[in-house]
């Protein structure tokens, strides 16, 4: 039956180009999931360590600006994507480092300096990042000598790019690591007790939901075309933790289904409401009042009851 | 004057108000474990309303006080109908104190649109203050006073009087002060409401000199974290130590790095974590 409904819903999300109708609902579709990817890399570090990010979008920015940075320097894609990601583990590194310096809410107000610190860097350091205007570039990769250019095609890149992700988070969760990091969040002082090395464990999911983080973020700047810094700014390190939360944190769909509502919503919204910050943070608000757990499990325990009820 | 000199006056008034805003961040942080995200926008909502009493035909420190007073009532009422509720949950305080930063943010913005709005320097401190042969900006001077001013009346508050010392207890240890009988829920309201109350005045002060516009408050609560991280949570002298020292290193750094004044507030933030994670005046660590 789980089997059944994981196939069905894969078999739906691979051919949405083929009956959406339109590029506007593709391209909707791509960004959905690499939202998703973000939102799963966010996760690991919130559902299974316990830390609360609110820098993360620094680290997907990073990506993007070191991106676009080599491509307007004319380097080939494979250059551009390897430069990419190895500025976004070091830079995530680094982060680590300090942020782990603090659990808890300590850990929550160093990410947030630290997102606001790169945020101030791609506002102001011009020569580098072209501040408010923000960096153009042009040209998707053709891997395999597959044109990315058509939304379609993009789709289908960023649909591979995203089983991958998501089945590599399933795999390092059923994985010994995963289960040690669960650990650190649930029990650290017992975890510390048992010989487990917390602060590596925790140093090294950073990493990893630095390196996804990084890998959303290239999606996002072939995607757009466009990095500026509206895209490090706290609203995208609070929209990424949103989708998180909405969609329930530590579960493996959760952030996939937070991450298709938030954007889902953005674009409805911003159609027809102009104020999409009062909406995200009512949502917020309501979220931690009214569902702490998240839609998914929250859904979960809903449908558990009708089914018991019905016996 | 020098250019070195104007920097050094600019640098401890925004040091002063630093430290206005940042000591009701430090004491709710370090009595509630709260990390109140919308305390930037206590410090723009409080210099917006200002704004707007001083156009009804306020003068400039009625409307400072009223303003204070209507964003510690408004505090009060975030911490008695949401926070108070959420108690013990960090994720979730960080979340709501966050989405309300987001909605208080956009209220601005829809009431008083998106053009920064200029607070007028109060008439009596238009002008120059001569100090010596040396000539200062009156109200920059001003600014530093009232913040020393408000150092020695919290210090004092917390130090040598009742409340403060009950303050104080709540911090070391939240449920022995509650077995002596102290009513730590109402303080947390106190503490609340003051926090709120200083980062709102301290809006309205910095309005003459920083104006209002949206997006100010997300400028103002990094720079708060990082005097609270410098300077250690809970301690009053942390926070006015680390308040100057981001005063300075912000001026200096933007006068001679301008592209990199957010790098240069990074690395004594980091230095002190890496040497000292409780910050300088910290008793425990973050």
């Amino acid at each position: 039956m789980k089997r059944l409904a994981q196939a069905g819903a894969l078999a739906i999300l691979a051919t949405v180009p083929l009956w959406s109708g339109g590029t506007y609902y593709v391209n909707i579709a791509s960004q959905i999931l690499l939202y998703a990817v973000f939102a799963l890399a966010i996760n690991v570090l919130v559902g299974y360590g316990g830390l609360i990010s609110l820098g993360h979008a620094g680290l997907f920015g990073i990506a993007a600006y070191a991106g676009a940075r080599l491509l307007s320097d004319g380097y080939g894609h494979v250059a551009v994507v390897g430069g990419a990601l190895a500025t976004t583990l070091a830079a995530a590194a680094l982060f680590a480092a300090l942020a782990l310096r603090g659990t808890g809410i300590g850990f929550v107000m160093i990410t947030l300096a630290i997102g606001q610190i790169v945020w101030g860097v791609a506002y102001r350091w011009i020569s580098l990042t072209n501040g408010d205007n923000g960096i153009s570039v042009s040209g998707r990769p053709s891997p395999f000598g597959l044109s990315l250019a058509s939304p379609a095609h993009f789709y289908w890149a960023t649909f591979v790019v995203f089983l991958v992700a998501i089945g590599a988070m399933a795999v390092v969760v059923a994985s010994p690591f995963g289960a040690s990091l669960r650990g650190t969040r649930d029990q650290p002082r017992r975890m510390n007790a048992l010989g487990y090395h917390v602060w590596m464990i925790r140093f090294l999911a950073f990493i990893l939901s630095g390196f996804w983080s990084g890998v959303a973020g290239l999606l996002y700047l072939y995607y757009n075309q466009f990095v500026s810094p509206q895209m490090v700014a706290l609203n995208a390190s609070a929209e990424g933790l949103l989708m998180v939360i909405s969609g329930g944190s530590a579960t493996l769909l959760g952030p996939v289904v937070g991450a298709g509502l938030v954007v889902v919503m953005k674009n409805v919204a911003s159609a027809y409401i102009e104020r999409w910050n009062f909406v995200l943070g009512a949502i917020f608000v309501a979220i931690v009042v009214f569902m702490p757990e998240g839609l998914v499990p929250g859904v979960v325990r809903l449908w558990r009851r009708a089914r018991e009820g019905r016996r | 004057m020098s250019l070195w000199l104007v920097l050094a006056v600019n640098s401890v008034t925004f040091g002063g108000l630093l430290f206005l805003l940042s000591a009701g961040f430090s004491l709710i942080f370090g009595l509630m474990r709260i990390p109140n995200l919308t305390h930037g926008s206590f410090f723009m909502l409080g210099a917006y309303l200002a704004a707007s009493l001083i156009q009804w035909g306020l003068d400039f420190w009625s409307a400072a006080l009223v303003s204070g007073l209507l964003v510690a009532a408004f505090g009060g009422l975030i911490e008695r109908l949401l926070l108070r509720r959420l108690a013990g949950a960090e994720l979730a305080q960080v979340l709501v104190t966050l989405g309300l930063s987001f909605m208080i943010a956009d209220v601005c913005l829809k009431v008083w649109t998106g053009d920064p709005i200029r607070i007028d320097t109060p008439p009596a401190l238009r002008g120059a203050a001569t100090v010596g042969s040396l000539a200062f900006p009156a109200y920059r001077l001003a600014i530093s006073v009232i913040a020393v001013a408000f150092a020695v009346a919290l210090w004092a508050l917390l130090d040598r009087t009742r409340l403060g010392a009950m303050i104080r207890a709540g911090v070391d240890d939240p449920a022995m002060a509650r077995v002596t009988g102290i009513r730590v829920s109402r303080l947390f309201t106190i503490v609340f409401c003051l926090g709120a109350w200083l980062a709102g005045f301290a809006g309205v002060i910095g309005g003459p000199i920083l104006s209002v516009y949206p997006g100010l408050d997300q400028e103002m609560l990094p720079l708060a974290l990082v005097v609270v991280i410098l300077g250690g949570t809970g301690s009053l002298l942390g926070s006015l130590v680390g308040s100057f020292i981001v005063g300075f290193l912000y001026n200096f750094g933007q006068a001679m790095f301008p592209e990199l004044a957010y790098v240069v507030l990074f690395l004594p933030m980091l230095i002190v974590l890496v040497v000292r994670p409780q910050g300088l005046f910290g008793r425990q660590a973050v």
